[in-house]
């Protein structure tokens, strides 16, 4: 029950299984024998609503479940033991698993996110005991140090190096802030994290905050994120109740305690300067680094941030040892990587991999491949700082350096399959517009460099480019990503230049006029097919412009001059009669 | 209005909260910032109304305006894009008679908000409904909903 399964009903199918329980008599033995359980996201969240029934540890998983299915599973498999086989998930549920690894996610979708037994019970706060009672600060970032973890905000900064340049540092108290302003489009790892184990992440943040000596930690989430902030607060609290968070700590001289601040919806605060100006209650720009915030960071104290997915790996590599994590991975990418896969793919959700594993795996093993037999475009990575791979690179690697060789980035991990109906331009531009309306303004390259560049993509989606735009839009982006100040404005470009790298014939094609994929508005003629058309008519009533004419039953014509191209009469069609170029 | 303001401002120095959160507040009891409010708490915490207005500009969340009873926010995040999010704001323009520069209906009734990224993104197009997250949307269902939301009002009169 992640945002994803609520909105597909996950609650009102639970309530419908406690109703049917109750009536089945079933209540008696709820806490002994059958117990029903709420878990977080568990990834393949295309086809939520998904239930696990576990008789005897057989499990049958149903998908698409919906409250008023619940009755025949509880009567056919709960009562009779015999399992409803139509509903059960098929073969690619298991395939969407079987080449994933899961570390973050390992117990997501299996415990309860809103109760802290749940977690206790799979070994959850072991690794801070373990740490506490057994190791000194030092020792501790010398672990994670030794793992290879980096952080998987984007950048992708060694952690344990990160901490030690903290802990260096005099200044007292430092500051400890876990970033969960995921704002990516696209991108969704760090709020299922949240929902799903956010106890993961907060014992990550006790082991951290001891590592480096700091008392007050903050977790800046997204207010867009209600229901990963409500589980956040419980998770929090129910911690300190339990005595991991507090004054001494497990009964040691150690004081830690977490605060949880709401952004209010700027895509920069997720830039380190930024969101502590915004913590402080500023306006969230950036300034010049350095002094890194290491140095001087929040209130102008040491501190450090990392992002969500990265405190939750902590506890499992502290728990399993510094040798099994580094063995995960390639050389210079440890451990895993979660994705959100998510656009063209059959199968979308939320994966977890192991560094090193191929685009074409990810797409087409765990993702299912195109869905209605498409053909693979491109596959986005990395937000709107990152680029866009083509087909013909899908055996690239993915780890922090093989996606920067080809242009891209790993960035907070959103990854967008794109298929041969969309534009690559008008993708281009959609990150564009996007990044112009975020930038905060600060300095000039970033305001008025990505305002020229989106107004130099809107002229050629509108078929009004001139010679000389490709030419220009690559030097601009070239001299913004080498004279802005902070990352959004450097990488910013990156949508522009990795598509004219691998689809510079779809920007000509549109200073021809063309949109070869047939989205840009301006660029198209809509018509219709004689051989399919039958006269129904029902174009004719939905063209609000009246550009359509024709007698009933007879075939029908759309005037170009009075056609408005809104596609009012291709949605309408039953008969795919009307078709655009 | 009056109780409620003193009410945040107790709020607000109890916990010692800052300008974004005092806003946040402000926000959440009216729906909006109004100048009123925003001048009351400039005199009140002697602190220039021009540092509130700097800060509530800043951020995407914070309204200058009075918004609908109900609020629809539609998701533009790039899953939604390429799955045909705009058509969908488009048709919602339609059904609501808003033009490109409108957010709210005239009747208060409706306010069409946009926002970067639900992060619903398998779902997608995504499109919440006064805070309910509605998945897989399509311009059939969604024109159903809005009528139903429509009526709704008429019965109430």
């Amino acid at each position: 029950m992640g945002t994803g399964g609520i909105a597909a009903g996950g609650a009102e199918v639970l309530d419908a299984f406690k109703k049917e329980l109750k009536l089945a008599g079933i209540k008696a033995s709820v806490e002994k024998n059958c117990s029903l359980h709420k878990v977080g996201c568990r990834g393949l969240c295309a086809k939520d609503v998904l239930v696990d029934v576990i008789i005897n540890d057989e499990k049958t998983t149903y998908q698409f479940i919906k409250s008023d299915m619940v009755p025949r599973i509880v009567k056919e498999h709960l009562i009779e033991k015999t399992p409803v086989t139509d509903w059960a998930v098929g073969e690619d549920y298991h395939t969407f698993h079987k080449k994933q690894f899961k570390i973050v996610l390992s117990d997501c979708g299996t415990i309860d996110p809103e109760d802290i037994t749940s977690y206790i019970n799979v070994r959850g706060y072991d690794a801070l005991k373990k740490v506490i009672f057994t190791m000194s600060p030092q020792e501790t970032i010398e672990v994670i140090e030794k793992s290879g973890l980096r952080g998987r905000g984007g950048a992708g900064f060694p952690t344990g190096w990160k901490w030690k340049l903290c802990r260096r540092e005099a200044e007292q108290p430092r500051y400890i802030i876990c970033n969960a302003d995921e704002g990516d489009p696209g991108a969704f790892m760090d709020r299922a994290i949240i929902e799903g184990n956010p106890h993961s992440v907060i014992e990550g943040m006790i082991i951290g905050a001891f590592a480096i000596g700091s008392h007050n930690g903050y977790v800046y989430i997204r207010a867009e994120y209600p229901l990963a902030v409500e589980r956040l607060k419980k998770a929090i609290k129910q911690s300190r109740q339990a005595g991991f968070l507090g004054k001494n700590i497990l009964g040691k001289k150690f004081d830690f305690d977490i605060k949880v601040k709401l952004g209010a919806g700027a895509f920069v605060c997720g830039e380190s300067t930024a969101l502590m100006y915004s913590i402080e209650g500023k306006r969230g720009m950036p300034r010049p680094t350095p002094p890194r915030s290491v140095k001087k960071g929040l209130w102008g104290k040491p501190t450090v941030l990392n992002n969500v997915e990265t405190f939750s790996n902590v506890p499992y590599i502290i728990r399993n040892g510094a040798d099994w994590f580094a063995s995960i991975g390639t050389e210079r990418s440890k451990g895993t990587k979660v994705f959100a896969l998510t656009g063209k793919t059959k199968n979308s959700g939320l994966i977890e991999v192991p560094m090193g594993i191929s685009l074409r795996e990810i797409i087409y093993d765990i993702g299912g491949g195109i869905e209605n037999n498409k053909a693979l475009k491109a596959v986005q990575t990395g937000g709107p700082s990152g680029g866009c791979i083509p087909a013909d690179l899908l055996d690239t690697p993915v780890d922090f350096e093989s996606l920067a060789v080809v242009g891209s980035m790993m960035g907070s991990g959103g990854m967008v399959v794109l298929d041969e109906t969309d534009c690559m331009v008008n993708i281009a531009k959609f990150f564009l517009e996007f990044t112009q309306a975020e930038s905060c303004g600060k300095c000039v390259p970033c305001r008025i460099g990505t305002k020229r560049l989106l107004e130099i993509l809107s002229r050629i989606t509108k078929g009004a480019g001139k010679e000389g735009d490709i030419e220009l839009l690559e030097k601009l982006s070239k001299d913004i990503r080498a004279a802005s100040l902070c990352g959004l404005g450097q990488t910013a470009p990156n949508p522009i230049l990795s598509t004219i790298k691998y689809f510079r014939h779809e920007y000509e094609a549109h200073l021809k006029g063309k949109c070869p994929a047939a989205v840009c508005k301006e660029l198209l003629t809509y018509y219709i097919l004689e051989e399919f058309c039958n006269g129904c008519g029902a174009c004719l009533r939905a063209c609000p412009a009246k550009a359509i004419t024709g007698e009933k039953k007879k075939l029908h014509n759309i005037d170009p001059a009075v056609c408005i191209k809104c596609g009012a009469c291709f949605d309408v069609c039953k008969f795919k009669a009307v078709a655009k170029e | 209005m009056e109780k409620t303001l003193e009410k945040i401002l107790e709020e607000h120095r109890a916990r010692e909260g800052n300008i974004i959160s005092l806003l946040q507040d402000i926000e959440n009891s009216f729906g909006y910032l109004s100048e009123d409010a925003v001048s009351w708490f400039s005199k009140k915490l002697d602190i220039p109304a021009s540092r509130f207005f700097g800060v509530a500009t800043f951020y995407s969340q914070f309204h200058f305006k009075p918004r609908g009873k109900n609020i629809i926010t539609a998701c533009c995040g790039t899953a939604c894009h390429v799955k045909g999010s705009e058509r969908l704001i488009n048709g919602i323009r339609k059904e609501l008679d808003l033009s490109e520069e409108e957010d709210t209906t005239k009747d208060k009734e409706f306010t069409l908000e946009k926002v970067n990224c639900i992060g619903a993104c398998s779902i997608a197009p995504v499109v919440m409904i006064n805070k309910k997250v509605k998945g897989k949307v399509s311009a059939d269902k969604l024109l159903k909903e809005l009528r139903s939301l429509k009526d709704i009002k008429g019965e109430g009169k």
